[in-house]
């Protein structure tokens, strides 16, 4: 049954998802984080930064995980087709309509529309991950902030967008640092 | 990403493709819901050996995530409660914040690049519904994509009209 659910779940998430890279993001959370609630946030956000790391588009990589997680390698397969299942008629069907059309005025129009309504979703899923990382469970405060945690956003933010690192070694020395801290801090507090 | 690795393998190397059909299939591949590299792999396979062939380009592309992706998922279930591991992951999630906010910036630069106040209404538009009123993401497509064809349907007609005009 559980598969059954799996396949259907990650048929609707690959049919949702227009545009490629990111624009799975808010699908997979509103899925599999809201509705079904089968990822905390936690893994939602661990399940991103493994994405990140190893190759393979973010969607098929969701689907691993997840199916994994609730059925084992049954379900990772039945996530995996069902996420490819909606791609492999509608490809077909659109390259057959593109020899016909050509410039296919009508798919370019409603592009027009998703491409910045898919931006606006991915940014909206990205401040829910940003929240958590910062706050954990917490409710948002300054209170709650840790400086630490501010430091290292900060840093790999800069690391980003000044020196244009690459966004694994970013997510990977985050991971690294935070081991530092992890080993490190109860020496320093003494 | 993955695009130029197609486009090296199969019209350099392999010649199985002209340049220009490629160009083709990653317009499809783009305009298509799904991962993009998924959906190049079904046009190559497609065209070059039909729906067996689009079938087993898919399986190749899905196949290696599948196995890398399975045995990292049992090792992060096996390990996520150990410190250590713990403690990488938390940093990990701070990188991942930092890494999507600067994805964010280059998205939005992109649309506003396109200097169409339409198109930044949509933008803040889907973002306040989905992040304030957790309207369902299929609710808030359908209202772009509708929007995005009569903004078309209707330029397009005031361009019609303006030639007829002179």
């Amino acid at each position: 049954m559980m598969i059954i659910r799996l396949f259907f779940t990650f048929a609707l998430i690959g049919l949702l998802s227009i545009g490629g890279g990111y624009a799975i993001l808010p699908q997979i959370h509103h899925q599999v984080v809201q509705r079904n609630a089968w990822l905390t946030p936690e893994e939602f956000t661990d399940l991103i930064a493994i994405s990140q790391m190893t190759p393979g588009p973010i969607s098929l990589n969701a689907s691993t995980f997840v199916g994994t997680k609730l059925a084992g390698i049954p379900g990772a397969i039945a996530a995996t087709l069902g996420c490819v299942a909606p791609s492999f008629v509608l490809v077909i069907l659109l390259a057959y309509l593109y020899g016909k059309y050509k410039k296919m005025d009508m798919v370019q129009g409603a592009l027009s529309g998703l491409r910045p309504a898919v931006v606006g979703m991915i940014a909206a899923a990205s401040v829910t991950v940003f929240i958590l990382a910062l706050f954990g469970d917490a409710s948002p405060s300054f209170a709650a902030l840790s400086y630490k945690a501010v430091a290292l956003v900060v840093a790999c933010f800069a690391a980003l967008r000044i020196f244009k690192a690459n966004p694994i070694l970013v997510i990977g020395g985050a991971g690294v640092v935070s081991i530092l801290w992890h080993y490190l801090g109860p020496i320093l507090s003494k | 990403m993955i695009i130029p690795l197609m486009r090296k393998k199969f019209v350099e190397k392999l010649k199985w493709i002209e340049e220009e059909e490629m160009l083709d299939y990653v317009a499809i591949a783009q305009s298509s819901p799904g991962p993009i590299a998924v959906n190049t792999s079904i046009l190559v396979g497609f065209r070059l050996a039909g729906i067996l062939g689009a079938v087993i380009a898919v399986l190749g592309t899905v196949l290696p995530p599948l196995i890398v992706l399975s045995v990292i998922t049992y090792l992060y279930a096996a390990f996520i409660n150990h410190p250590v591991v713990a403690a990488t992951m938390y940093g990990m999630r701070l990188g991942v914040a930092a890494v999507l906010i600067d994805a964010v910036i280059s998205l939005v630069k992109a649309i506003a690049k396109e200097k169409s106040l339409l198109s930044l209404l949509v933008l803040i538009a889907a973002f306040v519904c989905v992040h304030v009123f957790d309207i369902h993401v299929l609710i808030v497509l359908a209202g772009a994509a509708v929007i995005g064809l009569v903004s078309t349907f209707i330029k397009a007609r005031t361009l019609k009209n303006g030639g007829e005009a002179e």
